[in-house]
């Protein structure tokens, strides 16, 4: 019978025991979960705070997923390191567990710059875990001043949820707009205005050079008022267990396109892994839950034997602030084609003659279809791809095709 | 497994499976209760223009992607039909980014909802099919893989 470990307790882990139950009924499964809570669908721990959610229905799986699928759960351990060669990982506690198969889906860490004086301030998060989230609804209850250092997803997605219940939210990047990893300029530009118009301040190209409890002193010259802090300013993948046992890693665990990384055995997947992005031609760390599902997933059926691989990942992200829907897809490489309207904005990047990546703000309908086009490297010229459609819809593609994809002829 | 298929040039455009399935899962016994005045979101739409028109809803895909996108855990597979838990939604729209048909839209409160074969309203049976006049939807087995 086969012992599979996997380090860590995420979305990867939760597609790494079923892809190796699809597989294997019977091998051990040891989970080493550092957290203390079943798997979680950590996006939603500002849902959380905002009230949309609670922490039953942010389980992530029923309960009962650990035992219907035979796993040991090591609540409250952590994983200090492994042995490629003897093939063990060893716990915190001292034990020492032995493989045959393992999969690293040890996800991030918030990464905090050493900003001077930070010690000083008593009420300050990272906004990463279910804890972290707990904690600050907790110093939500005063209604604070709150200052967020990051305008990325996580810095925002809190923002929102924090909205109502702050006295006031900041937040500042030193990026000189927000969402600078999904977005254009011309597109920040309009989301920030959007989450202005709802309450949210902004302080932007900016960052804090020194905090003095509840004070922040910013680069340029202002100062900032707070009595909570979140820093959102950005993660580091958790690495170090692979490359200390002597595996590649970069910004993340280097996997192929079966998950494998360079250690025999050794699988990894999730945010602490860096594979191939199909829109990008190259490796990078994509930190998305789908990712981290279909990584996970793919691991596990090729630690059971199988022949699984996963080779069509991209960049893509839905995130919706006080109602405003955005959508993003791949690379915004080549020639763009645009059209605005009533603050919706359509961008899609076209190159050699497929459709690269895309950008929607407020009209989302059937964006799957565009997803699809780059997640298949669609050649354009086969399908009948009119820009001028406001909506993009299953007319671009042939009868023939249609028939394939809704009439199930093969 | 018995799926939802579309013979496309069969099909009218009348938009007749829109209203049958908002009608359908309304809960409302009366069918001019259920839809009179009222901006319906059902969950198969008809595509296409002039002479090419066609009704789109979930595929009930053999390896869903949206089953693995779903940044909340609310979307599953079981008996060969997605479902969706819209307790545990929270509208993010992930499954709507990915669905390669574009198959997905919400509900009118932002909260997805999908076509589940009408397997647990009152029909039984999907309400499209039943009620599309030109058999330009059907719900048969077609050799297709769960």
């Amino acid at each position: 019978m086969k012992r599979y470990v996997i380090i860590g307790n995420g979305v990867a882990a939760a597609g790494c025991i079923e892809g190796i139950r699809s597989l294997d009924p019977d091998g051990e499964i040891t989970v080493i979960s550092e957290e203390d809570h079943p798997v979680y669908s950590r996006p939603l721990i500002s849902y959380l705070l905002e009230g949309k959610t609670d922490t039953e229905r942010m389980k992530y799986r029923p309960d009962g997923f650990y035992k219907e699928n035979g796993c040991l759960v090591l609540y409250g351990r952590r994983a200090v390191s492994v042995d490629a060669a003897r093939r063990t990982v060893t716990t915190d506690d001292g034990a020492e567990i032995p493989y045959d198969g393992l999969c690293v889906a040890a996800g991030s860490r918030p990464f905090v710059p050493p900003f001077e004086g930070l010690g000083t301030v008593k009420n300050k998060f990272p906004f990463m875990t279910l804890d972290d989230a707990l904690a600050l609804d907790k110093a939500l209850m005063s209604g604070p001043d709150v200052l967020i250092v990051g305008a990325g997803l996580i810095g925002l997605k809190c923002a929102e949820g924090i909205r109502d219940r702050a006295k006031s939210v900041t937040v500042c990047d030193l990026a000189d707009r927000v969402l600078s990893s999904i977005l254009d300029p011309d597109c920040a530009a309009v989301v920030q205005k959007h989450l202005e118009q709802h309450g949210i301040g902004f302080m932007l190209g900016d960052t804090v050079i020194r905090f003095e409890d509840g004070r922040a002193y910013m680069k340029n010259g202002g100062t900032v008022d707070f009595d909570v802090l979140v820093l959102a300013v950005g993660v580091r993948a958790n690495c170090e267990l692979v490359k200390n046992a002597g595996g590649e890693v970069n910004r993340g665990i280097i996997v192929d396109e079966r998950m494998k990384t360079t250690l025999d055995g050794v699988y990894a997947a999730g945010d602490c892994a860096e594979g191939y992005d199909a829109s990008l031609g190259a490796r990078r760390v994509l930190a998305i839950l789908p990712n981290a599902y279909m990584q996970g997933n793919t691991a596990g059926k090729n630690m059971a034997g199988g022949c699984a691989t996963f080779d069509n990942a991209v960049p893509m992200n839905s995130v919706g602030f006080f109602g405003l829907h955005i959508m993003t897809a791949g690379v915004y490489d080549g020639e763009m084609l645009e059209d605005a309207e009533n603050g919706s904005i359509r961008r899609l990047f076209v190159k050699e003659g497929r459709l690269a990546g895309f950008i929607l703000i407020g009209g989302t309908d059937r964006a799957g279809i565009y997803t699809s086009l780059i997640r298949e490297r669609t050649p354009l010229d086969t399908i009948d791809f009119d820009f001028t459609k406001k909506v993009v819809s299953n007319l671009i593609f042939s009868q023939d095709v249609r028939r394939k994809k809704f009439g199930g002829v093969v | 497994m018995k799926r939802v298929y579309v013979n496309e040039e069969w099909c009218l455009g009348c938009h007749l499976c829109e209203y049958n399935c908002a009608y359908a899962n309304s809960g409302i016994k009366d069918m001019v209760a259920a839809l009179k005045d009222k901006r319906i979101f059902p969950r198969i739409h008809v595509e296409g223009e002039d002479k090419i028109t066609f009704a789109v809803s979930c595929r009930h895909c053999t390896d869903p992607i949206c089953v693995k996108s779903c940044i909340a855990g609310a979307v599953s597979k079981k008996d060969g039909v997605v479902r969706i838990d819209r307790g545990k939604c929270v509208g993010c729209l992930t499954c709507v980014l990915v669905c390669p048909y574009g198959a997905l839209a919400p509900g009118e409160d932002g909260i997805m909802q999908k076509c589940e074969l009408c397997l647990d309203n009152a029909c039984g049976a999907p309400a499209c099919v039943t009620g599309c006049p030109n058999r330009a939807i059907v719900y048969e087995e077609r050799g297709e893989s769960e």
